[in-house]
């Protein structure tokens, strides 16, 4: 094992390389470059021994992952944002094969307009593909999750595709230290890919992923997928055992932060998750009750967890850095679907929407939810949605739209000046 | 590693190609030697040579759970001055009294201080004689000077920093960086440890974020367009510049368009048989001065031109 700074894009190279990846579909897409870059270096050195392919798009990538996993080999692949969007009909129809592989996406807010930084939205629509996704908070984790990945995908009671997800930028371009395994005790716990009856071969034709006419065939094969997906929570909880075994480090379905005497609970995804348990850790300095639940697993969801978690707590404030339009933050619904009807259910869940395109959310902004989630429960009100939005920033935009309001204009009459000048 | 240390957060400004990524590992690094935790992250938007990027650093005895921009920063270098003045750059974001400015400037700490009317300490690296384009080591410079000031950091753990970061650049690169690093530490050992991390935010007494509702606007306001055309106009990119394509007008052969054919900014006119250059958007590429059949545009220090025509 040696401890070094690594970003999470590097230490998603490690997590390919230590599971002993034999077959990677690369295209390039910022903020996600650097891992196939690490890849592709380590390739060259030989020192990994597996096969990069570059494909001319995100769609002929995911099928390509796809295609090879179908015949026994380990897989892994990257991308991003409009990348994993571009790929998006080949998520939900590769899920469907049965053949496992691993997908990490670098999470990024989609266009339009157009950004580079971080929010949900891409990994939230790949959320009913079929994929089960892992959702990380730091570089460890991230090189951790892809080990785990591979078991998960590759179980018999699963075989399914698995997302790791990590934001781009706060984990992707971040340099942590991060404890990287010896490949040993990594293979020892990644275990060899055992394909089954998966065995696509050159001379041994057989028909895949066929086409059926009528809904009844259609529902079964839907629901067999949906019903190894929620195998998913079991298999995790055993593997993620098994993880703490062989490296000492704890990955529960949902990380619960200060939970157990908490009054008030923040739920949130990913990387700023960490930035809400820095909050948590200077409220409860200053006295509050206040705990934090990051769920690593999203699909399949922990409901049951998340019920046990969350039973007895008077308020729950759902930070999502996604946004549904005309609906609202993704993670609050689907809380409110796990919890809703259950005894013990805290009373007061709220919803707040930051974070978009990398907007940051400050300390004092988690302090205020937490208030106002205090409040909520006192009052016995639930308020509405809050989008983490402040006067100062709707000032500047206001700023950036005159501007462009006022070029218009000026524009305009330059226009119709030099149009004067010539009728004169 | 001292116990119950609270986190430094340590902000490097410059433009892209200058170095400062690098800048913030090797720092990064060294702490990391030390014995710290460490976070270490370059911010950019489109990566484009001579454009402000910024680089951070947090180090901390504890496992850091921050993230992201660093608002209230402990230690600011900035290995450019012309980045003062530009707002995009935030230079100045969070600066308070407690704030050390380390800015490479040949102009004095009073002059900075006077001019951004700072109560907070100035500290000045002496701009180096050669031109702002040739500026390769100023990264381990300001490295070297910022690894002092904080007082944590050994030379030895430095040393060992550059070579880690720098390994893949062969032996000569690395002895460079680290004659002018350990030049730069030693020239701040008057100050040595002076930076002071910041005060912790109490959640029981803390501002209130100004939350607003966001009104509807309708598409026309709301929908990202610009209206104006040829807006880009407004963005001069002549401010990323460090090296100016000058074209010498004896020699041109009046080929009307070769080089104005090459600019990838459409920075180059010809106006009757003359090319000129717009130095409000040219971003110094040089693509003309290479490909100019008759050798007639020149690479010259864009600093120096400036500092030639202010004084004519």
């Amino acid at each position: 094992m040696t401890r070094r700074l690594l970003t999470g894009n590097a230490a998603a190279a490690w997590g390919a390389r230590l599971a002993a990846t034999d077959y990677i579909p690369a295209f390039p897409i910022t903020p996600q470059t650097e891992i196939i870059e690490t890849i592709a270096g380590w390739i060259d050195q030989g020192e990994m021994d597996a096969k990069m392919v570059t494909l001319e798009s995100e769609h002929s990538m995911i099928t390509a992952a796809a295609s090879a996993a179908t015949t026994g080999v380990r897989v892994f692949s990257a991308t991003s944002s409009q990348g994993l969007l571009y790929g998006m009909e080949m998520l939900y129809t590769v899920s469907g094969w049965r053949a496992p592989f691993v997908l990490v996406n670098v999470s990024r807010g989609l266009a339009s307009p157009i950004t580079l930084e971080p929010d949900h939205n891409d990994i939230m629509a790949a959320r009913d593909s079929g994929f089960l996704q892992i959702h990380c908070s730091t570089c460890q984790e991230v090189l951790d999750s892809t080990l785990m990945a591979f078991r998960l995908a590759e179980d018999e009671r699963i075989r399914l595709p698995v997302i790791v997800n990590m934001d781009g930028f706060y984990l992707s371009f971040t340099r942590e230290p991060v404890d990287i395994p010896d490949a040993e005790t990594a293979r020892k716990f990644v275990g060899d890919f055992d394909p089954q009856n998966i065995r696509f071969r050159a001379s041994v034709p057989f028909s895949q992923a066929v086409a059926v006419l009528g809904g009844v065939p259609y529902s079964y094969f839907r629901y067999e997928t949906h019903l190894a997906a929620q195998n998913g929570i079991a298999v995790y909880n055993e593997l993620s055992a098994q993880f703490a075994e062989h490296f000492g480090r704890q990955y529960p379905a949902i990380e619960a932060y200060q939970c157990d005497d908490a009054e008030i609970v923040l739920v949130m995804l990913g990387s700023f998750a960490t930035k809400a348990k820095a909050a948590v850790a200077q409220m409860r300095k200053a006295g509050s009750k206040v705990g934090l639940l990051r769920p690593r697993l999203l699909r399949p969801f922990p409901a049951e967890l998340f019920r046990s978690l969350l039973a007895g707590k008077s308020g729950v404030a759902v930070i999502d850095q996604n946004i549904s339009m005309g609906m609202g933050g993704v993670l609050h619904s689907e809380l409110a679907g796990a919890l809703y009807g259950h005894p013990h259910a805290p009373p007061q869940l709220l919803s707040f929407i930051g974070g978009l395109g990398g907007r940051d959310i400050s300390l004092e902004e988690f302090f205020e939810i937490a208030n106002v989630t205090r409040n909520a429960v006192a009052e016995k009100h639930t308020p509405p949605p809050r989008l983490l939005y402040t006067e100062q920033e709707l000032r500047e935009m206001r700023k950036l739209q005159a501007v462009a309001q006022e070029e218009a204009r000026v524009e305009r009459d330059e226009l119709n000046n030099s149009g004067d000048r010539k009728n004169d | 590693m001292q116990e119950g240390v609270a986190m430094y957060r340590i902000r490097f400004h410059g433009r892209g190609g200058q170095g400062m990524k690098t800048a913030s590992r090797i720092l990064g690094t060294a702490f990391f030697l030390e014995g710290y935790e460490v976070q270490d992250a370059p911010r950019y938007g489109a990566e484009r040579r001579g454009a402000p990027i910024f680089a951070y650093v947090r180090v901390d005895a504890q496992p850091i759970n921050e993230r992201g921009v660093i608002t209230l920063p402990d230690l600011v270098i900035v290995a450019d001055d012309s980045l003062v003045p530009v707002p995009a750059a935030g230079v100045l974001t969070g600066l308070d009294e407690h704030t050390v400015l380390l800015i490479n400037s040949d102009e004095s700490a009073e002059t900075w201080k006077d001019r951004l009317n700072l109560s907070s300490e100035v500290l000045t690296l002496p701009a180096e004689a050669e031109d702002r384009a040739e500026l390769r080591f100023i990264g381990a410079t300001c490295t070297g000077a910022a690894a002092c000031l904080l007082g944590k950091i050994s030379r030895d753990a430095l040393q060992q920093a550059i070579k880690e970061e720098l390994a893949q650049l062969g032996d000569a690169v690395i002895e460079k960086n680290l004659a002018r690093a350990l030049d730069a530490y030693d020239s701040m050992q008057a100050h040595k440890g002076c930076v002071q991390t910041g005060p912790e935010i109490n959640a029981n007494d803390y501002r209130k974020p100004a939350w607003i509702e966001l009104p509807f606007d309708d598409a026309r306001i709301s929908a990202p367009d610009i209206h104006a055309s040829a807006n880009s106009i407004q963005v001069r990119t002549g401010l990323w510049r460090t090296l100016r394509p000058v074209i010498d007008y004896e020699h041109c052969k009046s080929c009307w368009w070769i080089c104005s054919t090459f600019c990838p900014d459409g920075a180059i006119t010809v106006n009757g048989k003359k090319p000129e250059i717009d130095y409000d958007h040219c971003k110094g590429c040089m693509v003309c001065v290479a490909q100019c059949p008759s050798h007639a545009i020149e690479a010259v220090s864009e600093q120096l031109a400036q500092h030639q025509e202010t004084s004519s």
